[in-house]
């Protein structure tokens, strides 16, 4: 398969403020990559930087093989859809849909054609003779994304398109951006802050902070084996332990947890020393005897499940998910248990 | 309704009203009188057009034909000319990013407005006789030109700043040009801004008298300083009708000014 | 979300190196036909002066002499400071003052009044305030001097409805050249205050009346702190247009009160001319206006800071 984009060592510097620190990814063709971190990591300026708003001060953009990084935005094939969206206010709906055809010179038949076409796709073609303003803002939403495909880019750059609809009408979008990807065959990169939504609709995941990559994999790649504190603390809620590594073997490792408990987990090249362990709270349970001791100190009622807050011996606190079953006991606060990690679910970090 | 409106200031209200009556007094009775079939200014002589035809066919009437022509001829080049200037200006100070100089543009963008008016008369009339240019029209106009560039800037630069930055990248994005992206989408949408601009330049230099009154030299007038001239010598009812025709010309501006305003907010 | 001033960032869809050229026409205008007049004038303000008006280009310091110091009749006496030019200043100020003040007091309650309009009829009530200054000021000015003079409607009116039995003199009064000044430059102070009102949260009120203070010192301590800056705003952009005023002191003021706007006007009529004591006296008057607007952009910076 060709990539579609390939960035290579791209640096970006505002005057003494570095937002990117070399970053190098590779994304597939056909592919749905996001690029996930907290606000001012850097996902935004390099996604500007595909789409040429954003000059590269030192390293290589390719599309498709071609270096890109010092073509003006309207001679890349790629198109954005725009955080606000962006639509033109003065222009009616199919106008704004038509507007990159017309500027690629595309016959007026044809491209009404084709904006008719998107507008249908999109579920919206009874708007097309409105203005922007008078459309909600899921209708808003879709005229951008129409805009966007209707020149057929080779990529499809997406500005945490769903950040300003209300939770409802996100959660069925992320479902449809995903059938839309799919439908359409074009490279999607998708740029937000929300987990949920890059862990639901993503085929691999950019994990950024601080101008950095900290990890790229599938959601399960990087839910399950986050590499470091940043990206098991990010994504989803967990458990991070400073323990030391007493002694590695044949890829396992043993180590020592607060309280002095030992357990054995899987190793990733860390030697012996002192390192952190992430332990999701869902992949823990109660039992009579296990393999740590600890006291019951709140149980909190969330509906699908229960949070229990234990503290181990030396008061360290444990988060754990019990399942609201029948089947699941409840402890009562004060009590002591026994908690039993699953295989696998302890993660030796990096840093 | 609550027990008590916070919002509600006994009293404000009758303000509001007295101020609104001590701003449009004046006004309404000038275009009161100017209807007044009397020579006196002082007596009700029943209603009359005949000073309005006096304005038109009088003794006065060429001075003030020729004022009037003055004044609607450099209003409408000084306002061209001035929202052109502050068009061009707007976009290098809202478009361009932090460049050298910016503050120092912004502190010259301001300057007329912080130099009192009669200073910049002073000014401007010293200044054209030490470079020989005789007082006249073109000084008139080049000094106009000058003063109305911030009163253009304000509502452009306000509107400019009001268009995101994205609605130019977007275009863009689809494939526009530069050009493109500037006459298709940018203009069009800082047009009431430019409309608006274009508007207050146009009243503020046919409003100007004390510039005007130091650089047209002998000879020339605009209605403004034909009008002071003949105020000097006393109210007469030809100026009152005048007045209310002038009144009728601002209004009508105001007005036009306001509805386009309250239209391009609507389609931002 | 992204970068420091990304939208603007001279990415290679960037304007900057076009659009900076753009502002060739404004430096040139204002440059040319606005700072460099002004210092021009300054250097005339130190020349000698010619008596049939003009200059001659020999340096002098006979103007500012002129303005402060008093040296007798024929010059030969111990310098006093002089005060003539001085009491037009002090007159001046005091009239500016007092029209700012007359504004303040009108246009604070009026701005109140519609900030707190709903948000459908404000938009009227504004375009009524503003309507009479898009109104010619020579002709707001007339108009005023014919409805204030002796026998003019009203005093008709005043004493038709048996008010007063003498007609008031109003007319070529310090009260005149104030309401002149009040009128030609209230909406300077309305807008200001009513951009501030608008942004003021009336859950402060809320918050002061719920906490026991009533109307009048929920106002005192709390809406005028808060919309200070826009009432400061609005003093500056009433007092410094008045002080220089020209058409008001002159058209309602009489000849014994005129202000600054004369004096500098007088000094260049074609025949008793003095260009360099006319120069001077506009650079005292531009001094004055920029320390007045260096105090309050000062004060602003610190209570941003603050």
């Amino acid at each position: 398969m060709t990539d579609a984009v390939e960035i290579r060592n791209a640096v970006k510097r505002y005057g003494n403020v570095t937002a990117l620190h070399g970053v190098s990814l590779t994304i597939r063709d056909n592919e749905f990559f996001t690029l996930l971190g907290p606000s001012g990591c850097g996902k935004t300026t390099l996604l500007r930087m595909i789409a040429g708003f954003e000059d590269v001060t030192e390293g290589e953009i390719r599309l498709f093989g071609q270096n890109i990084a010092n073509l003006e935005p309207n001679h890349r094939p790629v198109n954005t859809v725009f955080q606000h969206y962006a639509l033109f206010p003065h222009m009616s709906v199919i106008d704004n849909v038509a507007f990159g055809l017309k500027m690629q010179k595309v016959a007026q038949d044809a491209r009404r054609k084709r904006a008719a076409e998107m507008l249908e796709m999109v579920h919206l073609s009874a708007f097309a003779d409105r203005l922007p303003a008078q459309l909600s803002g899921g209708q808003q939403q879709r005229v951008a994304l129409a805009r966007a495909l209707a020149p057929s880019p080779k990529v499809l750059l997406l500005d945490e398109p769903l950040s300003a609809l209300d939770l409802k009408l996100r959660q069925a979008m992320r479902v449809e951006l995903k059938q839309l990807q799919e439908d359409t065959g074009i490279t999607f990169i998708f740029v937000t802050h929300d987990q949920e939504e890059a862990l639901t609709m993503s085929d691999r995941i950019a994990v950024m902070s601080a101008g950095h990559v900290q990890q790229i994999g599938t959601a399960q790649e990087i839910y399950e084996a986050p590499v470091n504190r940043f990206v098991a603390d990010f994504i989803g809620e967990t458990n991070l332990l400073p323990v030391e590594v007493l002694s590695v073997r044949d890829g396992r490792a043993e180590v020592t947890l607060p309280g002095g408990h030992r357990l054995q987990v899987a190793a990733a090249g860390q030697g012996i020393g002192k390192h952190h362990l992430s332990i999701r709270p869902e992949r823990m349970a109660l039992t009579e005897a296990g393999d740590l001791q600890a006291v019951v100190d709140r149980v909190v009622y969330l509906g699908t499940d229960r949070q229990v807050i234990a503290r181990l011996e030396d008061g360290t606190p444990l988060h754990l998910r019990l399942q609201n079953s029948d089947r699941v006991a409840v402890p009562a606060p004060g009590k002591r248990v026994g908690l039993a990690v699953e295989a696998g679910a302890a993660r030796l970090l990096a840093d | 309704m609550a027990l008590r409106n916070v919002r509600h200031y006994p009293g404000f209200l009758a303000m509001t009203v007295a101020c609104l009556v001590i701003l449009y007094a004046p006004l309404l009775v000038v275009m009161a009188y100017s209807f007044n079939d009397s020579t006196s200014i002082t007596n009700w002589g029943g209603v009359s057009l005949r000073w309005y035809t006096d304005v038109f066919t009088g003794p006065e009437a060429p001075r003030f034909k020729a004022a009037a022509w003055n004044s609607l001829t450099i209003a409408v080049i000084a306002a061209t000319s001035a929202t052109a200037i502050a068009t061009a200006a707007a976009l290098a100070m809202l478009r361009a990013g932090g460049f050298k100089g910016r503050s120092l543009t912004y502190a010259l963008i301001n300057l007329p407005l912080m130099v009192p008016e009669i200073v910049i008369a002073v000014a401007s009339l010293i200044f054209f006789s030490m470079v020989g240019l005789t007082p006249g029209y073109l000084t008139i106009l080049i000094a106009h030109i000058t003063f109305c560039i911030p009163f253009a800037y304000l509502p452009i630069a306000a509107r400019l700043q009001g268009i995101d930055g994205s609605f130019e990248q977007a275009a863009r994005d689809l494939y526009a040009s530069r050009a493109q992206s500037f006459f298709l989408i940018l203009l069009p949408l800082m047009m009431p801004g430019v409309v608006s601009g274009y508007l207050l330049a146009f009243i503020i230099s046919l409003d100007d008298f004390i510039i005007t009154n130091f650089v047209k030299g002998a000879g020339m007038e605009t209605l403004p300083t034909a009008i002071y001239g003949s105020v000097k010598q006393g109210i007469k009812p030809n100026i009152m009708a005048i007045s209310t025709l002038m009144l009728g010309v601002s209004i009508l501006f105001v007005t036009l000014s306001y509805l386009i305003n309250r239209k391009g907010q609507k389609s931002l | 979300m992204a970068g420091p001033g990304s939208n603007h960032a001279p990415g290679p869809g960037s304007w900057r190196g076009i659009l900076v050229p753009l502002l060739l026409p404004t430096w040139a205008m204002i440059g040319i036909f606005l700072l460099l007049p002004v210092l021009l004038m300054a250097v005339y303000s130190f020349l000698t002066k010619e008596f049939r008006g003009g200059v001659e280009w020999e340096f002098s310091l006979a103007a500012y002499d002129q303005f402060f110091l008093n040296r007798g009749l024929f010059g030969d006496e111990p310098p006093t400071l002089e005060w003539t030019y001085i009491t037009v200043f002090a007159r001046s100020i005091a009239q500016a003052a007092g029209a700012t003040a007359l504004c303040l007091l009108i246009g604070f309650p009026t701005a109140w009044f519609i900030a707190t309009r709903p948000a459908s009829s404000r938009g009227i009530w504004l375009f009524l305030i503003t309507v009479p200054y898009w109104v010619n000021l020579l002709i707001r000015t007339v108009s005023l001097r014919f409805l204030i003079r002796e026998n003019g409607p009203l005093n008709d009116a005043l004493m038709g409805v048996g008010l007063i039995s003498e007609p008031l003199q109003i007319i070529n009064t310090n009260m005149a050249v104030q309401l002149g000044l009040f009128y030609s430059y209230l909406p300077f102070m309305v807008l200001p205050i009513y951009a501030a009102v608008e942004r003021y949260s009336f859950a402060y009120s809320e918050a002061a009346a719920d906490l026991y203070a009533n109307r009048w010192v929920t106002l005192r301590e709390i809406v005028l702190p808060i919309v200070r800056p826009g009432i400061v705003a609005g003093c500056i952009l009433v007092f410094i247009p008045s002080l220089g005023a020209f058409l008001a002191p002159n058209l309602l003021g009489g000849a014994k009160n005129f202000m600054i706007g004369s004096l500098i006007e007088e000094q260049f009529k074609k025949s008793l001319g003095n260009w360099p004591f006319g120069a001077a006296v506009s650079m005292i008057l531009m001094t004055l206006v920029l320390i007045v607007l260096f105090v309050q952009a000062r004060a602003a910076t610190r209570q941003e800071v603050r």
